[in-house]
């Protein structure tokens, strides 16, 4: 119910509505693609870049929009927050969900990037659901901790953007795993990130998989997951009184 | 005896105090805190002085059976909100427990959970989905809700278009109508229109007639006599007075007119007020019958009113005074100085001090105010205050004859009468 209310208010706020969604994503692939392909000319294992790219933009787009929209999702909704009972769980969760509408979105476009190249994918998009599935509980998680932290600390909000910034560089999102060399690699697969945007270009491009870096994000989100619930519950008696 | 369906044990709820609670502060003060911290312990500027703890809601037993209408008054910061608040689990007591049994539907300060952006209807479905409704029951009760607020044509325009008037009435709509076992209202319906007002206490009633509990604040105090068959008076956290309404309310009522009764005053720079200014009142008292500043009157008991004037105008004055209640300002007794034949104000110049003594003051008890008049006798105003000289009546309950206080819900007025029984053999009424 609050994921559709999410909706609603954010589709009927923009003139473009559900437009909003797929350009942000084709946007930040065409810039992507025109500096780091075309002026940097970064490798792109092979595939065309703005294939590679995309591929990568979709879990890192699904990521980030949800752990910014649930880290805000506490101080945003002040109003309900203080006003109704309900588990307060549901307005971060809400927040993931709406990340998760525009996801689909997003990769309807990429079908149709897929479909120009002519590299439609295999069998490997049944593989998608988990690791969307793991990507949003990874999500959540980071976006639960941040979120009892926006409400204490006020200037976490500012945080969180350029917090979203670095990560993405941290993450192969605009370049291949294969340009970092082989001995640094264990410290790019303690970012779950890693191994989830791995997976899903191999699930999609039928890349060769990177098992141990899928298997260490996937030990990572429940941690994250449990961790930020934890803390969440711990925390949210206190969340109306100082909201 | 059937288990209480609200039962509150011991509860305390803790603010801080000062400018931002620890929690809310931002990142930068944290780190400037730590960093004092580690340093040495230099006071800062930035540490608000005040931040001790301060306790909205301190030790409050209170139990409420099911079926039960509870009216919650008392001052402003009291901490009636707070209990609501805690009562709705929108927050936690920091001591005590509060035991609830029973959905709740709770209507706490203005627009209860609503999305601005969204429209009324959608709007509904999201506060039934928040009190944990399925959209089946919404939709079975949908037609009510909107009747009762009387907003179909503005279903379809986002709530932040609507007037406050309108949010409260959806608001309050959506919490009567999706049949809360407990239905908790704050003081919001203040800004409804009369009729609405109406609507909503009676609404309440029904809700309660159907065996739920209501429990709600007002300041209305003739609305809590109406509705409540019981009333809870807070003040600074703790529970005061709990009973039967009239009583709680007269006790509530009287205890802070004693604490702000002003029996004497300068006017000079009394700012409500209006005229031409040619003449103008200075001071006033209130005098018991002994000739001393007196706050507190008895019902039927005498009361001297002491005015301080100075006129310039050449105009013939005309003196009155009235007594107005606190509550609603309505104008219940007037003094005019033609009322009694034997005085004469006449032209004056310079300062004049007048006396009027009532033998006999006709009120009920409550608190009251004093508007004071200085007119021409072509009755335009030279100088008129307003609201001042607060004072309140009682009942001598010791040597009235009447076992039960009388307060205005009975009459704004009483009058000793000569009260007769007509035997049987005079006639009933004159036959020519
Ligand atoms: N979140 C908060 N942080 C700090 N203090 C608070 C908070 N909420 C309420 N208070 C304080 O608690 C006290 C009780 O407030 P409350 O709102 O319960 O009063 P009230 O009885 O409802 O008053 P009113 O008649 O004005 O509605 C007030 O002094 C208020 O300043
Ligand atoms: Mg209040």
């Amino acid at each position: 119910m609050l994921v559709w209310r999410d909706i609603t208010v954010r589709y009927k706020q923009t003139v473009m509505g559900a437009v909003w969604a797929v350009v942000q994503p084709v946007a930040t692939m065409l810039i992507f693609t025109l500096v780091f392909g075309r002026l940097a000319r970064l490798p792109s294992d092979g595939v065309p870049y703005p294939v590679f790219v995309y591929a990568g933009l979709l879990p890192w787009l699904l990521f980030s929009s949800a752990v910014t929209h649930a880290s805000l999702s506490l101080i945003n909704q002040a109003h309900l927050l203080t006003k109704v009972y309900f588990p307060r769980l549901f307005l971060p969760a809400a927040g993931v969900g709406v990340s998760l509408v525009d996801f689909t979105l997003s990769f309807g476009v990429y079908c149709g990037l897929l479909a120009w190249y002519d590299r439609l994918p295999g069998a490997g998009v049944l593989a998608l659901p988990p690791l969307v599935a793991l990507t949003a509980a990874t999500a959540l998680g980071v976006g639960l901790l941040l979120a009892s932290l926006t409400v204490q600390y006020r200037d976490v909000k500012h945080v969180v953007p350029f917090l979203m910034q670095i990560w993405l560089f941290l993450s192969p999102v605009v370049y291949p795993v294969t340009l970092v060399p082989e001995h640094w690699r264990w410290l790019l697969n303690l970012n779950p990130l890693t191994g989830l945007i791995g997976a899903h270009r191999s699930a999609l491009l039928g890349l060769p998989l990177d098992a141990g870096a899928l298997t260490a994000a996937a030990a990572v989100a429940p941690a994250v997951l449990a961790l930020g619930v934890w803390n969440f519950r711990r925390m949210e008696r206190r969340f109306a009184d100082v909201v | 005896m059937t288990a209480p369906a609200i039962h509150v044990q011991q509860l305390g709820k803790q603010y801080r105090l000062g400018t931002a609670a620890p929690l809310t502060r931002t990142l930068g003060e944290a780190a400037h805190a730590l960093l004092r911290r580690w340093v040495h312990a230099a006071p800062s500027r930035h540490a608000p002085a005040a931040r001790e703890p301060f306790w909205a809601l301190r030790d409050l037993d209170l139990s409420i059976a099911p079926g039960e209408v509870v009216g919650l008054i008392g001052r402003n910061g009291a901490g009636k909100s707070t209990l609501l608040k805690i009562l709705a689990r929108v927050v936690y007591p920091t001591t005590g427990r509060a035991l609830i049994r029973g959905r709740v539907g709770s209507l706490l300060e203005v627009g209860t959970g609503f999305h601005p952006e969204l429209t009324g209807r959608e709007n509904i479905f999201l506060n039934g989905a928040l009190l944990g409704l399925r959209r089946a029951e919404i939709r079975a009760r949908f037609d009510e809700i909107v009747a009762f607020a009387e907003l179909e044509r503005f279903l379809d325009t986002p709530v932040k278009r609507y007037s406050s008037g309108m949010y409260v009435r959806l608001a309050f709509a959506v919490a009567a109508h999706l049949e809360p076992e407990i239905l908790i209202v704050d003081e919001v319906l203040a800004v409804g229109d009369a009729a609405f007002q109406r609507k909503c206490l009676g609404r309440m009633g029904e809700v309660a007639g159907h065996g739920r509990t209501v429990l709600f604040v007002s300041h209305n105090m003739t609305a809590v006599r109406n509705l409540c068959a019981r009333a809870v008076w807070l003040d600074a956290g703790r529970l005061v007075r709990d009973g039967e309404p009239a009583a709680v309310i007269q006790a509530y009522l009287g205890r802070h007119a004693d604490a702000d009764a002003r029996p004497e005053m300068d006017l000079r720079d009394w700012p409500i007020r209006r005229g031409t200014g040619e003449a103008r009142l200075l001071r006033a008292r209130l005098l018991d019958a002994g000739g001393r500043v007196c706050g507190r009157f008895t019902r039927l008991g005498p009361l001297t009113l002491e005015l301080e004037f100075e006129s310039r105008t050449r105009d013939e004055l005309n003196l009155s005074a009235a007594i107005t209640t606190t509550d609603d300002g309505l104008k219940v007794l007037q003094l005019a100085h033609q009322d009694s034949p034997g005085f004469v104000p006449g032209v004056v110049f310079g300062r004049r001090k007048v006396r009027v003594e009532v033998d006999r003051l006709p009120l009920q008890c409550g608190t009251y105010h004093w508007n004071l008049c200085l007119h021409t006798a072509a009755l335009d105003p030279l100088d008129v205050v307003q609201d001042v000289l607060r004072f309140t009546v009682e009942d001598d309950l010791a040597r009235s004859p009447r076992p039960f206080r009388s307060t205005r819900e009975h009459g704004l007025c009483s009058l000793p009468a000569v009260w007769r029984y007509v035997h049987a053999e005079e006639p009933a009424y004159a036959v020519q």
